[in-house]
This record gives C-alpha cells, structure tokens and sequence, in this order.
C-alpha cells in the first residue's frame, strides 16, 4: 500500500455517449416512461430553479437602458449586449476599489488559512504522537460553543485590529471542520511510506511538503476552495470592524446598492439623466460577486464527496 | 506568524530539522503507543516538530475561541464602552451589577419575541426545509446516466457557494418590490407584491433561501450513504419479487436512515442559530416583529446600542443553552449507536 486508498479515483464507468445508459443489470425491469419523464421533470425543475434567476441577472446585466426600459424591469430575453456596465463598474471609483479589496483579503486570507490549516492538520495526523490528543481536543470543543459575539467584538477591538483588514481575516481564519478533514485524508496516507522518506532523512516539513501534500491534492482542492469562498462571501466581520467606507469589500457595497437601492458613488448622476441603468449596474454587481464562485466550483466538484467525508468518518 | 508559511521548496524544508535521522529519534516509530516504554523526553524530541506545527493554529484558537469566554463577565456589569477605547480596559474599570442584565431581559418582551421568532424559524426550517435534499438525493441517485448526474449535481451544489448577501440580492430581484414577481404581476394588470418584506410570510421566505442555498449542497451526505448500498441488496430484492418502490421502501430507505437520524439530532443541537447573517440582512426590510431572532437581539443591543453588558446577557443565555443542547443531542445520537461527534 504505497498510496492512500482514498486518493486514486474510482473507476469510471466510461458511457459512449451522455445519453447512452450504462448497462442495466439483468434483474433490474426496464423503467417506465411515466417514470422517466416524471424524474425528468422533477430534475429540470430543481435546476431551472437555480438557472433561471441566475439567467436573469445575468442578461439584465448585459443589457442596455434601453431594453430594460422596454422589458418594464428585469430582462428575459436579450436583445443586444452591452458592456457598458461593467466598463463603469471597473473604470476605478467604488465597485473597482471594493473588488480589489475583496480579491486581495480572499487570496491572503486563503494562503494564510491553507497554511496554517495544512501544518496543524498534518501535525495531529501521526497516531500515538505526543500531545497530539490534547491539541485536537481542545480544536473540537471549539465546535460545541461559541463565546459570543459580544465578548468576541471586545476582544478584536481590544487586539486593535478595528479599521485593519487583519480583523477580516484573523478572527474567521480557521475552520476547526476544514481541518478535521485534512487531517483524517492525511491520516489514510500509509505510515510506511512516510517512516521510509524519514530513513532516507527527510524531516517532517519536507515529508509534508514532497510526500502528503501531493498525494492529498483533491483534499486541498476541495479545502482551499471552502476557505476561499468563505472569506469572498463575507460581509459581516467589514461592518462590525471597518468603519472606512472606502474599506469595504465587495460583498459590503453590493448590500448598499442592491439591498438598500443606494447609486453607486460617483454613478448616481449617470443613473438619475438615463444614461445608465441603476437595475443593470445592480446586476452587474451581482455578476461580479457570482462569477469567481461560479468558474472555480465546478473544477472542484468530484472531489467534494471525497472531501466531505473523509474528515466525518476519521476522529 | 513565522511558523504559518509552508516552506516553498525541499531544501528550505530541511532546515528546520536539525537533529538527523541518524541519532535516532525519527526512527522510534511513532505507531507504539506505549508510552511507558519511551521517556516523554524522547518523545518530545521525536515530536516537537509536530507539535510545532499545531502551534500557529493552537494560537489562533486560544486567542479567537477560547479568551473571548473571559469576555463574558460584561454580562454581570454595567459595562462602559467610553471609559477607554480598549475594551479589557473597560471591562477591568466597569461595575460589577450581579444579575441586573439577566433581570432586564426576563422582563424584556422583545427578547420573548425573539425567543418565540428563533423557535418558530427552527421548527418551519426543520418541517420545510429538512425533506428536500433526502427527496433530491433520491431523485439524483436514481439517475444512472453519469452525465446528467454529473451536470445536476453541479447546478444543484452552485448556490452553496453564493454568499448569504447574494443568495438574497436574488430573491430580491425576484420576488422584492421591483422584481420579477411584481413585474409580471404589473403587466397582466395586477398590484406589484412585495414579498421580501411582508412579515406574516417572513419565515417562509427565509425556509425559501436556506433551500435554495442549501439544499443541493445536503444531498451530498446522503448520495455517499447511497452509494455504499450493496448492490446484491438490490438483486436480491428483485429476486424476491420487490418492484422499485418496494426497494426504495426496504433497501435504499434503511440505508439512510442513520444518516438522517444522525442529521436531525444535530440540527436540533444546533437548534437557537437560526441563520444570523441571512437574517440580520433582511431584518430592517421586514421589521423586529417578526425579523428579531436570538442572535439579532445580541447584535442590535450590543452593536448598535451600545448596550454591551444587556447583549452579552442575552448572548450567554443562547450560548449556555445551545451547550446543553448539543451535549444533549450528541448524547442521542451517542444513544442510536452512532458516531456524531465529529460531524458537522
């Protein structure tokens, strides 16, 4: 057993085409198409469910004022794309500032959590070292309370980190579930393999490093994206910490234009002649804080039962 | 943060290590648990590596998880937030008030209000919500074409990643004052429908967007219970004469069963957090009647009022009670035989 179990992918049953059943077996009845059609429907409904408003958003956001204007709101249908939006979105001011804040706390605040995640996951994964017992126990409790959110906000005001992009990422940086499953894919990697890279003198860095890291890809996948999405979606520990409007990240400026139907800065006098449209900006916004979400996932998604499980089953 | 950044190549990596493997201590192999056999000394040089490298973690847990609890004494005083911009300050040099705070809030009828909101969310969550990703896994499980199940599964888990603040800037396009609903309304002739902030349908709207969110996401724990069925389960069934639906009935049912059992005992562990970001969100839209929970009450009196020892009381209830729920549900699901502890 010189690779963990886990991490060689489960053959694929290989269709000719996608809409070529694999075979079915020989007990199995052939399936009604009553049944067929009604599982169908139910599917399609369930996923035009999440399409179809995404689809709206989308194609208000690339429509012009004048579309919209004849759609009397929200656009179905294109007709014609346009940019313009975006180019005033991104053209620096509010929403270029808020995406740049967002973008840069995501990527160092992902960096740092894989960091710190990885090597507290690797070192609670060798069973029957020292202390190890301990550490973890005190991570889980961590997962039956909470001190509150009072107590909390003192503390980081009392650490200083108020109107500091620290506050976003300290206090939320790691999650005790993220590193549960680390750990238990790190545990199914074979201690024969690392015993033998110890021998031939690795140190437990370098067998973290060269040995478990790259044998644990899908797992870090899986747990980077988490972390990623985590801190791109949050909005809560901006309001409470940053008081600097010009702070705020992404998802902060979208609650003001969006929920609270407020012109972005500077665009307001473009909305209110018609140049623009503020519903087309709205959803230009919307786009923007669904796209990166919507590109990465997919690539990640089978890994997922991987990663969900791994870290459940092990304690 | 020295110790946070993993090293970038082999040659940086074993630089930490200064002891080589050839005095020994790398090769006592650490699968002997025996502890008496080995000196603690001995295995504190075999492992301090390891330990070291839960330290930067271990920091942040202590700091973030763990010292706020101290921070819970405001509850029993008249906390003043002006007397020094650091709250430890302030909370050294505020008056100790016994059980004012917690008397205040027994006799305060907005927080029955958001004990009653909290309790009514769970119970609709639970009824509405808790169904539709064992129904989708079902659904998804019978699929045997590998494509579509893999497209489903993509467009089902993709709202999961949405934030809370987007998930409602959709619903909101939809079915807000100006969204789709109305629209369509307007221009059949009708009145536009507000329902984003109508209160008596509150935590629909609210059971509404947890499913939209998450309830794609849900399926994953029961498609891996799903597929750990024997198959020969299934063959031998239709060998005694089982049609499809007696084989959901007899064979794929029981095999969720503990997963949902598990499932339902840590949900109502979890029972008093009820959504606090996806609530506090629409909060001001659809008022404190109905929009005030547990968690929102905490947030409003302390955040906003600035009512911190009133807060942190109220926060100390839900946080004492969600323990003795969650101890109590773990308990449960320790009782049904299964391992719940660690689940999320």
């Amino acid at each position: 057993m010189w690779e963990p179990s886990q991490d060689s992918e489960p053959v694929q049953q290989k269709a000719p085409h996608w809409w070529t059943a694999p075979e079915r077996p020989a007990w199995e009845e052939e399936p009604s198409k009553a049944g067929l059609a009604g599982k169908g429907i139910a599917l399609s409904f369930a996923c035009l469910a999440v399409v179809f408003p995404l689809w709206i958003v989308i194609v208000t956001s690339l429509s012009s004022r004048k579309t919209i204007d004849e759609a009397g709101g929200l656009v179905m249908v294109p007709k014609g794309i346009t940019f313009v939006a975006y180019r005033e979105l991104l053209s620096g001011g509010q929403v270029t500032r808020a995406t740049i804040v967002s973008l840069l706390v995501t990527l160092v605040g992902t960096v740092f959590s894989m960091a710190v995640s990885v090597l507290c996951a690797y070192g609670l994964s060798r069973s029957g070292s020292l202390a190890h017992r301990w550490i973890l126990m005190t991570m889980l409790a961590t997962m039956f309370f909470s001190a509150g959110l009072i107590p909390t906000y003192l503390l980081v005001q009392s650490l200083g980190l108020t109107d500091s992009y620290l506050a976003l990422i300290l206090p939320s940086a790691l999650s005790i579930f993220n590193i549960l499953v680390l750990r238990g894919f790190f545990m199914g990697i074979s201690q024969e393999l690392i015993d033998a890279a110890r021998i031939d003198g690795a140190g437990d860095f370098r067998v973290l490093w060269q040995i478990v890291m790259p044998l644990s890809r899908a797992v870090l996948a899986v747990i980077t994206l988490f972390y990623a999405v985590g801190y791109w979606s949050a909005w809560f520990n901006a309001s409470l910490y940053l008081n600097d409007q010009d702070m705020m990240p992404l998802q902060n400026v979208m609650i003001q234009l969006v929920q609270k139907q407020e012109a972005p800065v500077g665009l307001g006098q473009a909305i209110r002649t018609g140049q623009l449209s503020g519903l087309a900006i709205q959803m230009a916004v919307m786009v923007m804080a669904l796209l990166p979400v919507a590109i990465l996932s997919p690539f990640v998604q089978k890994h997922f039962k991987k990663g969900m499980l791994t870290g459940a089953v092990k304690g | 943060m020295a110790n946070s950044t993993v090293p970038r190549s082999g040659a940086e990596a074993s630089t930490p290590v200064k002891t080589p493997v050839a005095s020994g201590d790398a090769i006592v192999a650490r699968k002997e648990q025996g502890s008496g056999r080995l000196s603690l000394r001995l295995r504190f040089r075999r492992d301090r590596v390891l330990i070291l490298m839960t330290l930067p973690a271990l920091l942040l847990v202590l700091v973030f998880n763990y010292l706020p609890i101290l921070g819970n004494v405001v509850a029993f005083q008249d906390y003043d937030p002006y007397i020094s911009d650091n709250g430890i300050v302030s909370i050294l040099h505020s008056p100790f008030v016994g059980m004012e705070n917690f008397q205040r809030i027994f006799e305060d009828a907005a927080f029955w209000n958001a004990v009653q909101n909290t309790l009514v969310l769970f119970i609709i969550q639970l009824v509405l919500f808790f169904p539709i990703p064992v129904l989708l896994a079902l659904l998804i499980n019978s699929v045997v074409r590998p494509r579509i199940r893999a497209v489903a599964q993509a467009v089902l888990y993709l709202p999961h990643f949405f934030s809370w603040v987007l998930v409602i800037a959709v619903f909101q396009q939809m079915f807000g004052g100006a969204g789709m609903l109305s629209q369509l309304l307007r221009q059949n002739g009708h009145d536009g429908l507000n329902i984003m902030t109508n209160p008596d349908t509150f935590a629909f709207l609210i059971t509404a967007q947890s499913v939209w969110k998450d309830a794609g996401w849900g399926i994953i724990v029961f498609l891996a219970a799903l597929a750990s069925v024997p198959q020969d389960h299934y063959e031998a069934a239709a060998m005694d004469g089982a049609g499809r639906w007696r084989r959901m009935w007899h064979v794929t049912l029981p095999a969720l069963r503990p997963v949902i059992a598990l499932l339902l005992v840590l949900r109502v562990g979890d029972a008093l957090t009820v959504g606090f970001e996806q609530i506090l969100l629409q909060r001001d839209g659809v008022g404190t009647g109905a929009g005030e929970v547990l968690d929102t009450f905490v947030w409003w009196n302390g955040v906003r009022n600035q009512d911190f020892g009133y807060a942190a009381a109220a926060g100390l209830i839900k946080g004492v009670v969600s323990i003795g729920l969650v101890l109590a549900a773990n308990k449960v699901a320790h009782l049904m035989g299964e391992q719940g502890v660690y689940k999320k």
